[in-house]
């Protein structure tokens, strides 16, 4: 198979790589680019773990070809905090102990970072409407939900 | 396998026309990489629609509305024209898995992938959309329901790629609705589903209908008796009694352990019944 040759954006860095025309962005953020915070928990769509945000839209990453980045905005959980500070989201969630082994917490803050920024100030409802596409085996996702609450009114108040 | 993304329908045509082996055509992959994965498919061809000119846009025209075939289900959710004259629609479009499904999914791949249970067909059945085909013998016009034939198989020609789905501008007093069965509250296939579109006259008496009901046969049913059971009344209990009754006989449903064939015959009663009485209220009637 011949590679397909990529140019895009991947944090707001210009980024070249070469991929399989079958091969998934995940993988390629994973096992070629090193970015190996977005997680491979089903492959499918089901999990969310492997969330991203793709020209403004949340996405599977799993579910999207690598050589499908071409010309496009590509944001991962890499980029989220600013060098050692953390993003409001990431730090309500370590105060409310809003995960256990960690595998879903990249996609869970991919998911709660774009649920914020099209909607603010979302009720309970909304949020686990929200990030119904993110699978958490460990908390119950109640810690889950009150940490983005709790994000959401300090990012309002900033 | 090689991939390409051209920037011409025309192109596009081309290459898959033009193409030996197993060609697909890529729009949210929510279906297509799922089943790649999965081994059930290997193309030799992944022919990616979405930097064709226009396929991104929801155009209104004077005849209606124009879906273009790359067109997010995410993106018709936020079309503020395309949920104030065919809610039901976009309800079903909306319902397509989770936020990151909806970010990529279309309502053609939808279509197209050709699941008994596929969410969006129902609504787009009921509502009398159109999809807008281009081939390499030109462009043609066919109801949506003309293009599933059965699990997993359509009725398109190869080189053939839907560009976009049509649906008629709205007469007045007019509302269609979409309502599924699922065993949890998201992110789940439908066990069985209703799609109701009304029209009304100015006395609230149902002028025309169009009923359908998804996941109860290998593609989605148009029940005409059901429109009929509304055409001519207004929505009372007599009326939606008769439409429960018909829905549940017009069901060809599996029994599996998501659904048994009573209770899904049972359910498309209720469901039809529910959504007309939504459409109902949203054609303003009372
Ligand atoms: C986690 C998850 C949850 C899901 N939940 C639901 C759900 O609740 N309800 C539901 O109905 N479905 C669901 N699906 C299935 C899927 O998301 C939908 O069927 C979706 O609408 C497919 O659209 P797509 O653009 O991603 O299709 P793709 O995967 O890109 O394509 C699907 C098929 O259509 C063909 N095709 C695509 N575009 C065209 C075109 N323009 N012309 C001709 N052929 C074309 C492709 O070749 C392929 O065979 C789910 C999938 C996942 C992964
Ligand atoms: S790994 Fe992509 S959704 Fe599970
Ligand atoms: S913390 Fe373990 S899956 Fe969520």
């Amino acid at each position: 198979m011949a590679g397909v040759a990529v140019s895009t954006t991947i944090n707001g860095d210009n980024v070249e790589y070469l991929c399989q025309p079958d091969e998934t962005l995940l993988d390629v953020l994973r096992d070629r680019l090193g970015l190996t915070g977005a997680k491979e928990g089903c492959g499918t769509g089901d999990c969310g773990a492997c969330s991203i945000i793709l020209d403004d839209r949340l996405v599977c990453s799993c579910l999207v070809l690598g050589a499908e980045a071409e010309g496009r905005r590509v944001e991962t959980i890499e980029g989220m905090a600013h060098g050692d500070k953390l993003h409001p989201l990431q730090q309500k969630f370590l105060e409310h102990a809003a995960l256990q082994c960690g595998i879903c917490t990249p996609g869970f803050l991919i998911a709660a970072k774009d649920l914020l920024a099209k909607n603010p100030d979302p009720t309970e409802e909304e949020i686990r409407f929200g990030l119904a596409g993110n699978l958490c085996r460990c908390t119950g996702y109640d810690k889950i939900v009150r940490a983005v609450q709790d994000a959401a009114s300090v990012m309002k108040g900033a | 396998m090689r991939y390409i993304r051209p920037l011409s329908m025309e192109d596009a045509v081309g290459q898959l026309a033009g193409s030996s082996g197993t060609a697909a055509i890529l729009a949210g992959g929510s279906d297509l990489l799922v089943r790649m994965k999965g081994g059930f498919i290997e193309p030799d061809l992944i022919v990616d629609i979405k930097a064709i000119d226009g396929l991104g846009e929801i155009r209104e025209t004077a005849e209606g509305f124009s879906i273009g075939a790359a067109v997010s289900c995410a993106l018709m959710g936020e079309s503020v024209a395309l949920n104030r004259e065919w809610p039901g629609v976009v309800e079903a479009a909306k319902l397509i898995g989770s936020k990151q499904v909806q970010g990529r999914c279309t309502i053609v791949g939808n279509l197209c992938n050709a699941s008994p249970a596929a969410d969006s067909v129902p609504a787009l059945v009921a509502a009398a959309a159109r999809a807008l085909i281009i081939g390499p013998g030109g462009r043609r016009t066919v109801p949506v329901e003309a293009v599933p034939t059965g699990p997993g198989k359509t009725s398109l020609a190869k080189g053939e790629i839907i560009e976009a789905i049509l649906l008629d501008r709205r007469a007045p007093r007019s509302g269609d609705a979409y309502l599924r069965f699922i065993p949890r509250t998201e992110m789940d296939i439908a066990v069985v589903s209703a799609g109701v579109n009304l029209t009304l006259d100015e006395q609230g008496v149902v002028k025309s209908a169009r009923v359908s009901l998804g996941a109860v046969a290998p593609t989605v049913l148009l029940v005409e008796e059901a429109a009929e059971a509304l055409i001519g009344r207004k929505l009372d209990e007599a009326a939606l009694e008769r439409l429960a009754k018909v829905c549940s006989g017009a069901c060809r449903p599996i029994d599996d352990k998501r659904g048994t064939v009573e209770f899904r015959r049972k359910v498309a009663g209720v469901l039809a019944r529910r959504a007309a009485t939504t459409a109902y209220a949203r054609a303003g009637g009372k």
